[in-house]
């Protein structure tokens, strides 16, 4: 029983933290964005990766901003992988161009340094933003800011380091080097955007500025061939998924509860063949068959709900563990899984009680009186 | 206090009906001191068991406290143990890991009787059979004859009407013995029916009357005073003459 209550306890924990981790991960880059990629896939959700029929162009992120008063900042994303250089040392790590707003459309801190300069966006400059262990890798002694490094076969000057910030959604901001986007689009030789991230003002105009956005498209391009995702959309399909998943491991370990309440139910009959000759007696002195059979289920009800709450502090401590050893996964055991484990524990122990219970209530007094 | 008219109790042993009890015919009048005496298998557990409510008859019929207890349902019964009856053993049937005060306030406890009441009666019960000061010791830690008279406290402490007793000294020595006849005996005179079950001569000569069962059936009956002269005591006088 204990068990049971503690396994339902940890896994649902886990189940909870992942969510919340993920949450939080969605929530670092700014809840009022919305992403405009390239392609026209008929279920949101997971970005997906659809032939468009037009690019994403540099000129239509600027018409966004410049047609839509919502939309307070816009950061362009190009993505490409290349070698990093300086001296002997190289690295080859992902490259993204962007523009300067993107800093806090994702939410970024400057180590030292400067972010991307606020220039023209088709205007590219040879300039680079390093990430914290990119830096650390190719200027191990030195200050990397005002020096050069070669990226392919572009030279370019360093401008500022990132502060260490770590994996965000499977991208290691720390062992990136970001440019301005025009040069990236020059490097990687690309015309499409890779995506174009929309900071709206306010939370509210979200929805309204995602129809203005798709109207703009389908009057650049002549049809719908974009898809526009909002950021919270996409934290509720992982929030569902992962929840459904915690309900699911959760219920797996219930079963867990009821195999225990089998062993509840042994306990029990033991008890009460055990105990007999107490039964008969209690029946001489005028004890009822329900008051007997009272008995009995209390006792069971004692016995499942004390292992119930002695899982519930051995899942407390395994989680406990767990976030000591994982401080980044904010596992803690929702509040239903909670009760809904101790409660089960409880029923299952007196669904298996029952059984034991009735057959000490139904013992006939003489026969019971007289057994060994 | 009780009547008994063409009592039949049957049950089954192994496939076979054994008839422990045959049309049996008695009255035990209120205040008095009966003896059931009888060889093994003689049926007097049996009828013992009958006029205390655990068991019930297959015919005849049973008056307790002029109340026909064929009619009465489980809940009425189990009343009637709890109010009417008490019940003595051979093997005491304490509960081991109760003391002996909780073992005396056991049928208390089940009759809903108010905590405070209960102490009361406890102490009150354990200083009639002598064992005031032992109320804190469990079953284990008390001498035989200790252990029965708790039993007998527990007997009493509803205040029953009727007390029956199973061979109440068959597991003690004599001075035991003689202390738990003579509290029962004290009780008897206080007005409490009292019906002992034995099989030994000098406990039912303290009784006033005597039955002897042999086979289901009431064989003898004969005053206490007059066992110690009985010769062939637990045969039927025919067979004994014979």
């Amino acid at each position: 029983m204990a068990i049971g209550v503690a396994a339902v306890i940890t896994l649902t924990a886990l189940g909870e933290g992942a969510r919340i981790y993920v949450i939080d991960q969605f929530a670092s880059i700014g809840t009022n964005l919305l992403i405009v990629i390239p392609g026209k896939s008929e279920t949101t959700g997971i970005p997906g990766v659809a032939a468009g029929a037009h690019d994403i162009t540099l000129q239509d992120a600027e018409t966004i901003l410049r047609v839509i008063p919502e939309a307070e900042k816009i950061a362009p994303l190009v993505v490409g992988t290349e070698s990093v250089a300086h001296g002997a040392r190289r690295r080859q790590v992902p490259i993204a161009g962007t523009t300067r707003d993107f800093l806090e459309v994702r939410r970024l801190v400057m180590g030292h340094g400067d972010f991307l300069p606020a220039e023209d966006i088709q205007r590219g400059r040879p300039v680079v933003v390093l990430g914290s262990k990119l830096a650390r890798e190719l200027f191990p002694a030195e200050e990397p800011v005002g020096q050069v490094v070669r990226i392919g076969g572009w030279r370019m000057r360093v401008t500022g380091v990132l502060a260490p910030r770590g994996q965000q959604l499977g991208m290691d901001l720390d062992d990136i080097a970001l440019v301005p986007v025009a040069t990236a689009m020059r490097m990687f030789d690309r015309r499409s955007l890779f995506r174009i991230m929309v900071q709206v003002r306010g939370t509210a105009a979200l929805g309204p500025v995602k129809d203005k956005v798709l109207k703009l498209f389908i009057q650049r391009h002549r049809e719908e061939d974009v898809t526009v995702l909002t950021q919270d959309a996409v934290v509720a399909t992982f929030s569902q998924i992962l929840g459904v998943l915690t309900l699911a491991v959760g219920a797996i370990a219930a079963i867990s509860l009821s195999v225990a309440g089998i062993g509840i139910m042994n306990v029990m009959l033991v008890s009460v063949s055990e105990r007999t000759r107490e039964v008969g007696l209690l029946r001489a002195v005028g004890v009822g068959r329900r008051q007997v059979l009272t008995v009995f289920l209390t006792e069971a009800a004692l016995l499942s709900g004390g292992g119930g709450l002695l899982g519930l502090g051995a899942g407390w401590l395994a989680v406990r563990l767990m976030v000591q050893l994982y401080p980044a996964l904010p596992a803690s055991p929702p509040v239903w899984a909670v009760f809904a484990s101790l409660g089960l524990a409880l029923g299952v122990g007196i669904l298996f009680g029952l059984l034991p219970a009735r057959r000490a209530a139904r013992l006939d007094p003489v026969l019971a009186l007289a057994s060994r | 206090m009780i009547r008994l008219e063409k009592i039949c109790r049957t049950y089954l042993l192994g496939g076979q009906p054994v008839h422990a009890l045959v049309d049996i015919d008695e009255t035990v009048e209120n205040g008095e001191h009966v003896a059931i005496m009888g060889p093994s298998g003689s049926g007097k557990s049996t009828l013992l068991y009958l006029l205390g409510c655990l068991d019930r008859p297959d015919s005849g019929s049973y008056w307790l406290a002029d109340r026909e207890v064929a009619r009465l349902s489980d809940v009425e019964l189990t009343d009637v143990r709890r109010n009417l009856i008490g019940f003595v053993f051979q093997s005491f049937h304490l509960v081991p890991r109760l003391t002996a005060a909780d073992n005396v306030e056991l049928p208390m406890v089940f009759a809903e009787v108010p905590r405070g009441e209960r102490r009361d009666r406890v102490n009150a019960a354990l200083s009639a059979v002598g064992l005031a000061d032992r109320g804190d010791h469990r079953p284990d830690q008390l001498s035989g004859g200790e252990r029965q008279r708790v039993a007998l406290a527990r007997a009493m402490v509803m205040g029953p009407r009727l007390l029956l007793a199973v061979e109440p000294t068959g597991n003690l020595d004599t001075t035991s013995g003689r202390q738990i006849l003579d509290l029962l005996e004290h009780l008897n005179d206080q007005g409490t029916t009292l019906i002992v079950v034995t099989h030994d001569p000098s406990v039912a000569a303290r009784a006033d009357r005597v039955i002897v069962l042999v086979d289901g059936h009431i064989v003898r009956r004969l005053a206490g005073t007059d066992v110690a002269k009985t010769p062939n005591l637990l045969m039927a006088p025919e067979v004994a003459a014979s």
